[in-house]
């Protein structure tokens, strides 16, 4: 039998998510992809793939997985919760490190903490066939991942190898920092001139919450309405991930992976593209705030966030026992069932 | 002379170049004249475009190409619009208009003083442009439609739309790749695939092309139904 996950239960929202699928928009195709590509980013180098390889993307809560594999190197990433072995010998495996699990073991990530999205990378990655250059669940027009849908219970979720590389496990030196920015960083556009300045203002001072409206698609929030100077019918045009589109009720709604190549509400700003990662992980209820900052800020921004990345992405250690986390059940026993210890960093 | 462009910033990867407000055949053709040029001009940092009716939206690394050079290098462009006029494909699908088909097709007619067949006949004797693709895969925005066949979207959104439903409201055609829900009124159905991921371009039509639509009865629809699609439809490129 090839190797495989068995999807004992699916968890609320698990879809297959790479870095999305690229040039595409002109027909329509949402680009799709990891809404927190870099803990996507961060599990894969865990496993030892490549930047984008395909992984699960779990939202809310995990699905419970047993292993149809001689062996299988996974990596949990995104939240600061373990990895929780059910079988066959119960154990916790911190996040942010990878782990070998042997054949039937069955397991999940505990309740999420901060954040509700994370992602599961296996070394190899998930064997489904790419759909115009991506793996990427793309759930509007049923295409990509598993069958083009969210996983169900009793799948089985092909690998594309069967027992890892012959390398330590990795974990990152310290856990990821999850928290997002005290305020979002936006540039205002492209149709800020629809609104009153006293909807700018409102913007840029007001407190906005994340409701229970929030999917891959976008974030819908509640707060101060915001006006339309102009109307709040715009002629259709083309939308970029991290818009903050405002209907006529002028309640926001951040754009997310998911969503549409063009629309026809006008949009107030746009988050910057360091912080999308950050919205990827925002619970219903979370209050956030926003501050607007030039294009060439967010640019500045953008490539300093990139070089960061790139060091962490960069910066895995093999994991080994020592004084620190002899008393961590949780890496004490993955070394021991991993069985591969480097004495050395 | 210099069509007015303005642009505008979506964000720190992504720049609207903006032609105007409104539904209008020459800022199409603008938008894709535009669209275009910057194909052939291959700049470093460009990921993808999306034209759409009165702007392009061009998505791009800024990494590799900041947004003031990237305003520089497309205003350094030849965007001249004549050449998009002739660049469209010629493409003639067939639909089944009325009955199940097309459960809004007495409303529009009524609506415009017309019978069935008198609304059939207009909309299928016009050529329609596209002028976009979106909303969701493959799904063509198409223009522009006689006054008789104009009226407003349907008070009540229809919970499901057929997959392949051609629809009219606000003076456009578009039609459904997927069921979904909306908001037009679908007066007919074609049974050509209109979004197939096993094509190189997935979407069957693409701005800036034309259409003609054959109608035909359901019965024909009906032997139509999973056949290849170069069988249903006829295409004619551009003279170059």
């Amino acid at each position: 039998m090839s190797a495989a996950l068995i999807v004992q239960s699916a968890g609320p929202f698990t879809t297959v998510q790479d870095l999305g699928r690229i040039g595409h928009q002109a027909s329509g195709i949402p680009v799709s992809g990891a809404l927190d590509p870099v803990s996507l980013r961060i599990a894969n180098a865990l496993v030892g793939n490549e930047g984008g390889e395909a992984a699960l993307e779990m939202r809310l809560a995990g699905p419970v997985l047993k292993v149809a594999a001689s062996r299988v190197r996974v990596a949990l990433c995104g939240v600061s919760s373990p990895l929780q072995i059910l079988a066959p010998e119960p154990r916790e495996v911190a996040s942010w490190q990878s782990v070998t699990l042997t054949q039937g073991t069955v397991f999940r990530a505990a309740p999420f903490k901060d954040s509700i999205t994370a992602y599961l990378a296996v070394e190899g990655g998930i064997d489904v066939a790419p759909v115009l250059g991506s793996r990427s669940t793309c759930l509007r027009a049923g295409f990509g991942g598993l069958e083009g849908r969210m996983l169900a219970d009793g799948d089985t979720l092909p690998l594309a190898m069967d027992g890892p590389g012959a390398r330590p496990d990795l974990r990152l030196e310290r856990p990821f920092d999850l928290a997002a920015p005290a305020k979002l960083r936006i540039v205002l556009g492209p149709q800020d001139d629809y609104f009153t300045q006293a909807a700018i203002d409102t913007l840029l001072s007001a407190e906005f919450r994340v409701t229970n409206e929030a999917d891959r698609m976008g974030l819908r929030l509640a707060g101060p309405a915001l006006a339309h100077e102009a109307g709040y019918d715009i002629t259709s045009d083309g939308i970029a991930t991290g818009a903050i589109q405002v209907p006529g009720d002028g309640q926001p709604i951040i754009l997310l992976a998911d969503h549409q190549t063009t629309g026809g509400y006008p949009k107030i700003a746009t988050v910057i593209s360091a912080d999308l990662p950050a919205l990827g992980r925002l619970a219903p209820g979370t209050a956030l705030r926003f501050a607007a900052v030039s294009v060439a800020e967010a640019q500045g921004i953008y490539i300093a966030s990139q070089r960061e990345v790139s060091a962490i992405l960069r910066a895995p250690r093999p994991v080994r026992i020592d004084a620190a986390s002899l008393s961590s059940r949780a890496l004490l026993s993955a070394n021991l069932i991993g069985g591969v210890v480097s004495a050395a960093d | 002379m210099r069509p007015e462009v303005t642009y505008l910033p979506s964000g720190d990867c992504a720049l609207t170049v903006e032609f105007g407000r409104s539904v209008d055949r020459q800022v199409n053709l603008q938008v894709m004249a535009l669209d275009a040029a910057l194909k052939d001009r291959a700049l470093d940092g460009v990921i993808e475009t999306v034209p759409t009716f009165r702007s392009l939206m061009v998505h791009y690394h800024p990494s590799v190409i900041d947004h003031d050079r990237l305003c520089a290098e497309i205003g350094t462009l030849d965007i001249a619009p004549e050449g998009a006029a002739s660049a469209g494909r010629l493409i003639t699908l067939p639909v089944a208009y009325g009955g199940d088909h097309g459960p809004d097709l007495q409303d529009v007619a009524q609506a415009g003083g017309l019978s069935p067949e008198d609304a059939i006949a207009r909309h299928s004797g016009i050529t329609h442009y596209v002028y976009m693709i979106g909303f969701a895969p493959g799904h063509p925005y198409m223009g522009d439609l006689p006054p008789e066949l104009t009226l407003p979207r349907r008070k009540t959104p229809r919970t499901r739309i057929a997959p392949g439903t051609v629809a009219v409201a606000v003076g456009q055609t578009v039609i459904y790749p997927f069921a979904s829900p909306g908001g037009w009124h679908a007066i007919g159905r074609t049974p050509v695939a209109l979004c197939d991921i096993a094509r190189e371009v997935p979407a069957l039509l693409r701005a800036g092309d034309k259409v003609r639509l054959r109608p035909i009865g359901p019965d024909e629809y009906d032997g139509m139904l999973g056949r290849p699609v170069r069988d249903c439809i006829t295409i004619e490129e551009p003279a170059r």
